[in-house]
């Protein structure tokens, strides 16, 4: 047994950032660190993944991964597994990963800790801290098994600059049509200047006190001037004005940029769950009692359909 | 058709989380059917009323308080229950194949829950559920629709939305944003107090993961708080930005 495997989130050969994350924390150890990439013409990628650390990239190429489907991919991983024996693989906690992992995980008749913030791995051995309520409090749970499983939350290692050597090794591709159960019929991207929420650097969130469009049309003013991601509270989705996608909160998503700001949001507890881990927090909200003032590093207390332009008009400067 | 829905009973999604003894307190939380769950519980309904499902199952595996969040979802429409005694410290396999088994028994056309508990997050279960059953999956759901022997999903991925078709009988697990769950009416409170629920006992099986501790996050302190006329908190404001944070304006 030998090894930790990072599972390669990638698409249409552009490789997502919390793989470079992955890889770099794995490297800090000192167990081999491999990337694992499925897809097709996906070879090319293995210099981009030698960079934050792979020293070794099993490539698995062909058709039959050229988008994800979880019975191919499972069959894949399944073979690799036995042929190989990593001690851990991890994966990115985006729909995918833990889509894989949970099914990898009962084949294999495994643990795994999906939403985890931080690793030790050892043979055999993996001891996680996961968020629970979305991230409310923590776990540290162990995980047994060989290997073991996790799926790590995007954006809390940092991404380094130690390289690996990169050593490509090509799997012989297990998976047939028989492993595949679910037919993509559609896959329609979302058409967005804009970054995605749970990677964003800067995230610009609208609620209630955006009182409408107007108030939103704001709040993605603001969120393109800092190339930022837009967001919103439960307020702005359930009254409409936002897509459900981009919730933040403990029904929403979990966000961790190095900036939040917070727009109209009052700060209810489960909307803090989604982003009290942000490293900077700001508020604009004219109730001085809000909750959000609580955990902002930066607040005012001020309307913000006055006080986003003038913030701009001052950006701008 | 017969469609069976697992629901898990969470905290409140309002609930502040406190330790007591090392462990989550749920001393005067108010418990609730994990929301996942709750809009798979009306997806379910939903199908009924369409006249694609004749019979909706609810099976929740848990203490006995689970009774509760099961007659919630009898008093929203769905027609009998299942309770499954089982450890509340149960882990995403065990809490799997405790429910496999069960769903086993009554090989149901359709088996839908959420993609995710409010509590632990996990995301594993209706995914094992369907590797334990050797059953199709798909995750993550906003639309549905069923025909010829097929379920034709809505999912919300990663950088977008697919559409995945898979054959039936199959697990299905929803999104928050698949429908807005009904509140249950007086008289749906009344009849679910005559509808059926049956018990069983879990068998047991050991966790796979197992917690070594709880902890709760550092506290965030606040910051500078600013009340003042709006060009001077958007000129502070913005000095803060560029000075502390050291954004990139565009």
């Amino acid at each position: 047994m030998a090894g930790t495997w990072v599972f390669v989130e990638q698409k249409d050969g552009n490789i997502r950032k919390v793989t470079y994350e992955m890889l770099s924390e794995c490297k800090k150890g000192g167990d081999e660190v491999a990337a694992v990439v499925f897809g097709q013409g996906v070879e090319g990628l293995a210099g981009e993944l030698a960079k934050y650390g792979a020293d070794k990239v099993y490539v698995a190429d062909d058709a039959i991964f050229a988008t994800y489907n979880t019975g191919a991919y499972v069959a894949q991983m399944v073979a690799m597994i036995n042929e190989f024996s990593p001690n851990a693989v991890l994966f990115a906690h985006s729909f995918n990963g833990r889509d894989m992992a949970s099914r990898l995980a009962q084949k294999l008749d495994t643990g795994l800790a999906t939403d985890a913030v931080a690793a030790e791995i050892s043979a055999g051995k993996g001891v996680f801290t996961r968020a629970i309520y979305a991230g409310k409090a923590l776990a540290k749970v162990e995980v047994a098994g060989s290997p073991v499983l996790a799926t790590i939350r995007p954006g809390v290692w940092e991404v380094g600059s130690t390289a690996g050597a990169g050593a490509v090794v090509k799997a012989a591709v297990a998976a047939t049509a028989a492993d595949v159960y679910q037919v993509m019929k559609e896959f329609r991207p979302t058409v967005s200047a804009r970054p995605d929420l749970a990677e964003a650097a800067v995230v610009v969130s609208g609620g209630r006190g955006c009182k409408g469009p107007e108030g939103i049309k704001l709040v993605e003013n603001l969120a393109d001037m800092l190339g930022a991601a837009v967001g919103g509270s439960r307020a702005s989705i359930d009254s409409g004005w936002l897509g459900h996608e981009l919730q933040v909160g403990q029904t929403g998503k979990v966000v961790l940029p190095n900036l939040y700001i917070a727009c109209g949001i009052s700060g209810a507890i489960q909307h803090l769950a989604g982003m009290s881990s942000s490293k900077y927090i700001a508020a604009i909200n004219t109730d001085t009692e809000a909750p959000i003032f609580g955990v902002s590093d930066f607040g005012v207390v001020a309307d913000l359909f006055k006080v986003i332009p003038l913030l701009m008009d001052n950006l701008k400067k | 058709m017969k469609v069976l829905v697992c629901v898990k009973q969470t905290f409140d999604t309002e609930a502040k989380i406190e330790l007591k003894d090392g462990k989550i307190s749920d001393a005067g939380i108010n418990l609730i059917i994990n929301p996942y769950d709750e809009v798979a519980v009306e997806g379910g309904i939903q199908l009924k009323e369409k006249g694609i499902a004749k019979e909706v199952v609810i099976l929740s595996a848990g203490s006995d308080k689970a009774m509760d969040a099961i007659r919630t979802a009898l008093a929203m429409g769905a027609d009998r229950g299942i309770l499954v005694k089982q450890d509340t410290a149960a882990d995403e396999y065990a809490r799997a194949t405790a429910l496999a088994a069960a769903i086993k028994e009554e090989n149901p056309d359709i088996i839908l829950a959420g993609h995710v508990a409010a509590d632990d997050g996990s995301s594993q279960v209706p995914t094992r559920i369907a590797e334990i059953l050797g059953l199709p999956h798909v995750n993550v759901i906003t639309a549905i629709e069923i025909a010829g022997g097929k379920a034709t999903c809505t999912c919300e991925a990663d950088g977008g939305t697919s559409v995945i078709e898979v054959n039936i009988p199959a697990v299905i697990s929803s999104q928050v944003s698949w429908n807005e769950p009904r509140y249950p009416s007086m008289k749906g409170i009344m009849a679910a107090k005559k509808k059926p629920v049956a018990t069983k006992d879990a068998a047991a099986v050991a966790n796979k993961v197992n917690i070594i501790e709880f902890a709760l996050p550092a506290a965030k302190q606040a910051g500078v708080k600013i009340e003042d006329d709006p060009d001077v908190c958007a000129a502070k404001l913005a000095e803060w930005m560029k000075n502390v944070v050291k954004v990139e304006v565009k």
